[in-house]
């Protein structure tokens, strides 16, 4: 028996498509869910929202009527002599916060993936505590729980976030801290920002299990024969920290960064969101507060540029063939 | 004295070593009496205090809420009483479960979100399968329009979000469909809204609740799959469609389970979309899938008891809460050490 294929059959295949054209059609087949959802709605949705930014909304028997205006929401908002003036400086403020916040996060994900990954009695356990928030500290929940917190006679920690007014109450008080750090003779803007930190928490805590879990899935990455040759070469735990486990977790800090300015900033419960949610919910000028959302979208976007040209300088990618 | 090891012959296959050991006493100075040991155990103490320390605090808003809950009003008249109820009842439970019908708002919340998971899951394997493993032009490009789906807050656009749903007047078939029926019955209107339909198409186009996330997760994970594997399995003449559903989902259970276990989750606490999609203004219509209905009002009976005391409200309101998350915390201690997993073999890089 023979399998030789016949050579008009060698033939008729080229005239086809080439393997790589045959492989970018199938990658369009496998996408094509996601590429039909951004032209049917996505795409349109997003357009609407920014057009109705550059016009004057009106509902006239049922039908919504968009003019065009121009800049004219645009300049409405940043305007001083605006009564709604105080977006700029929620802008400002709010975005200040997460400045501040966002390295915490991260640095905390990964101390706390460091020791997590360590092999130690409990490991299960404490794992499975970590990443309760992930699931937890979210939507419907989260809301509930920022609405009802105060009141809870047990003192709820996540009570403590309205910015400074629940600091008595938060973990450490803050005179105490402030005592101790301040006979440190460290400066007061730095004394200021850790019992911020140390008061937010719960905070951030809860906000940093995703970037736990990826940081974690990198540790796991680290191949364990570069930890062993280093212990033979005679490098403490420090050197080994800096030297080795730094770099080879950098693309996984940049991820992070990028994922927490992302999560951070678009959460519901950050003071920028909760300002523009409080004017929507009060005005029936959806043009103006679409407009801030759209500002703000703009911000986000400057950040994530700023913070991926930043740590384009620091990360170590490891050569692969 | 010789002291090299003795080498006894036992058996055929077994030998003993006997060789001299130090003394008792010796061995225990130079294991536990040394520097090296005291570091180690300064260390382990410090973590254990650390985990034990941020547990407690990720853990006590939910141990303070699961207190309270068994508590009746008179505990929050009574000053002395911190955590410990002095005439515990079931009240809470009982009246948000009966009055709220929390079943069947559970029900239907577990359907929507089991659903919409599932569909979740397979469109994002899907759409990250295709970008981490084909080259055709524009690859990067739909990554990272992928990005920008998820950089975008959905408060931004739910206006026009809700409008498209709500008129759908943006394809002209859509107008005939109007027109037709408008002259079937004239208060009849093509809408979206009050249906599950919003719903699912956002998760069959993979546009749902952070699924770009989960498309940039599962994306990393399938580069990490050897190409080798895809390769034999061409050669054995299986298709590309086929080689997905045999070996590639196969092999990627765990993080399958990872993603469904958050689009589950973040769809269960859901109040975006189901708020939007779904009119709640009406109060109390426990025919919504939005398990948040449970808390919208306090029920009547335990109203009756609470005039003036807003502390027992809000722990009312605290054990809503934790009926909202029971079912999410109990799928989760069986599922957890799939999370860990699934994450682990991921292997995202850069």
């Amino acid at each position: 028996m023979t399998s030789t294929i016949p050579s008009n059959n060698i033939k008729k295949r080229r005239k086809g498509l080439s393997l790589t054209k045959k492989k970018a059609l199938q990658g369009w087949i496998f996408v094509l869910p996601f590429i039909i959802g951004i032209i049917f709605l996505y795409a349109p949705i997003l357009v609407q929202s920014i057009r109705i930014t550059f016009s004057d909304v009106s509902f006239a028997n049922g039908q919504l009527t968009l003019n065009f205006v121009g800049f004219q929401n645009y300049v409405d908002i940043f305007n001083p002599t605006n009564p709604d003036k105080s977006f700029p400086v929620t802008l400002l403020d709010g975005v200040k916060d997460l400045i501040l916040q966002i390295p915490a996060i991260v640095i905390f994900a990964l101390f706390m993936a460091i020791i997590l990954n360590q092999k130690m009695a409990g490991r299960t356990v404490f794992r499975a505590i970590f990443f309760l928030p992930v699931i937890l500290s979210i939507g419907i929940i989260d809301s509930l729980d920022a609405q009802a917190g105060d009141a809870l006679t047990g003192g709820n920690l996540s009570g403590s976030v309205d910015d400074g007014t629940g600091e008595s109450e938060g973990i450490m008080s803050a005179m105490d801290l402030q005592s101790i750090l301040g006979n440190i003779k460290l400066g007061t803007g730095l004394v200021e920002y850790v019992v911020k930190l140390v008061n937010d928490i719960f905070n951030i805590v809860s906000r940093s299990g995703v970037q736990m879990l990826i940081f974690l899935s990198g540790l796991q990455s680290i191949s364990p024969a570069i930890y062993e040759s280093c212990q033979i070469e005679g490098a403490s735990a420090w050197e080994t920290f800096w030297k080795i486990t730094l770099p080879m977790i950098s693309p996984m800090i940049l991820v992070n960064f990028i994922y927490t300015v992302i999560d951070a900033f678009t959460s519901a419960e950050n003071r920028v969101m909760n300002f523009i949610g409080m004017m929507s919910n009060q005005t029936n000028f959806k043009e103006e507060t679409t407009a801030m959302y759209w500002v703000y979208i703009l911000v986000v976007l400057l950040m994530i540029v700023v913070v991926g040209l930043l740590m384009k300088a620091f990360v170590f990618y490891q050569k692969r063939d | 004295m010789d002291t090299s090891p003795k080498i006894k012959r036992e058996s055929k296959n077994k030998i003993r070593v006997e060789f001299e050991r130090a003394p008792l006493w010796e061995r225990i100075k130079a294991k536990f009496f040394s520097m090296n040991f005291l570091k180690k155990v300064v260390f382990v103490v410090f973590r254990f205090v650390l985990l034990l320390g941020i547990s407690y605090v990720i853990l006590f808003p939910y141990i303070s809420k699961i207190f309270q809950s068994f508590m009746s009003p008179s505990d929050f008249k009574d000053v002395t009483v911190v955590l410990i109820s002095k005439n515990p009842t079931f009240d809470q439970y009982k009246y948000l479960v009966l009055e709220n019908n929390y079943f069947p708002l559970m029900l239907k919340t577990f359907a929507l979100s089991l659903s919409t998971a599932i569909i979740q899951t397979f469109i994002c394997a899907l759409v990250a399968y295709g970008l981490a493993k084909f080259k055709f032009k524009g690859n990067n490009i739909v990554f990272a329009i992928v990005v920008v789906t998820l950089m975008i807050p959905n408060e931004a656009i739910s206006y026009s979000m809700y409008e498209y749903f709500n008129a759908w007047d943006y394809w002209p078939l859509t107008e005939k469909i109007d027109a037709f029926l408008k002259g079937i019955n004239e208060n009849w209107k093509f809408s979206f809204m009050n249906s599950y339909i919003p719903m699912y198409l956002l998760s069959f186009t993979g546009l749902g609740f952070r699924n770009g996330l989960f498309i940039f997760m599962l994306r990393q994970f399938f580069r990490g799959v050897p190409d080798e594997l895809e390769e034999s399995a061409y050669v054995d003449g299986s298709s590309t469609m086929k080689t997905f559903f045999r070996i590639i989902l196969p092999i990627s259970v765990p993080m399958l389970i990872t993603v469904f276990i958050f689009s589950f989750a973040w769809q269960w606490t859901d109040d975006f979309y189901v708020g939007m999609f779904f009119n709640s203004i009406h109060v109390f219509n426990h025919g919504y899938p939005n398990i948040r209905e449970i808390v919208r009002v306090i029920p009547p009976s335990l109203q009756a008891g609470a005039s003036g005391l807003d502390a027992y409200l809000a722990a009312v309101t605290g054990t809503g809460t934790i009926l909202i998350a029971a079912p999410l915390i109990i799928a989760y201690i069986f599922l957890q050490d799939k999370i860990v997993q699934g994450v682990e073999r991921s292997g995202i890089v850069g």
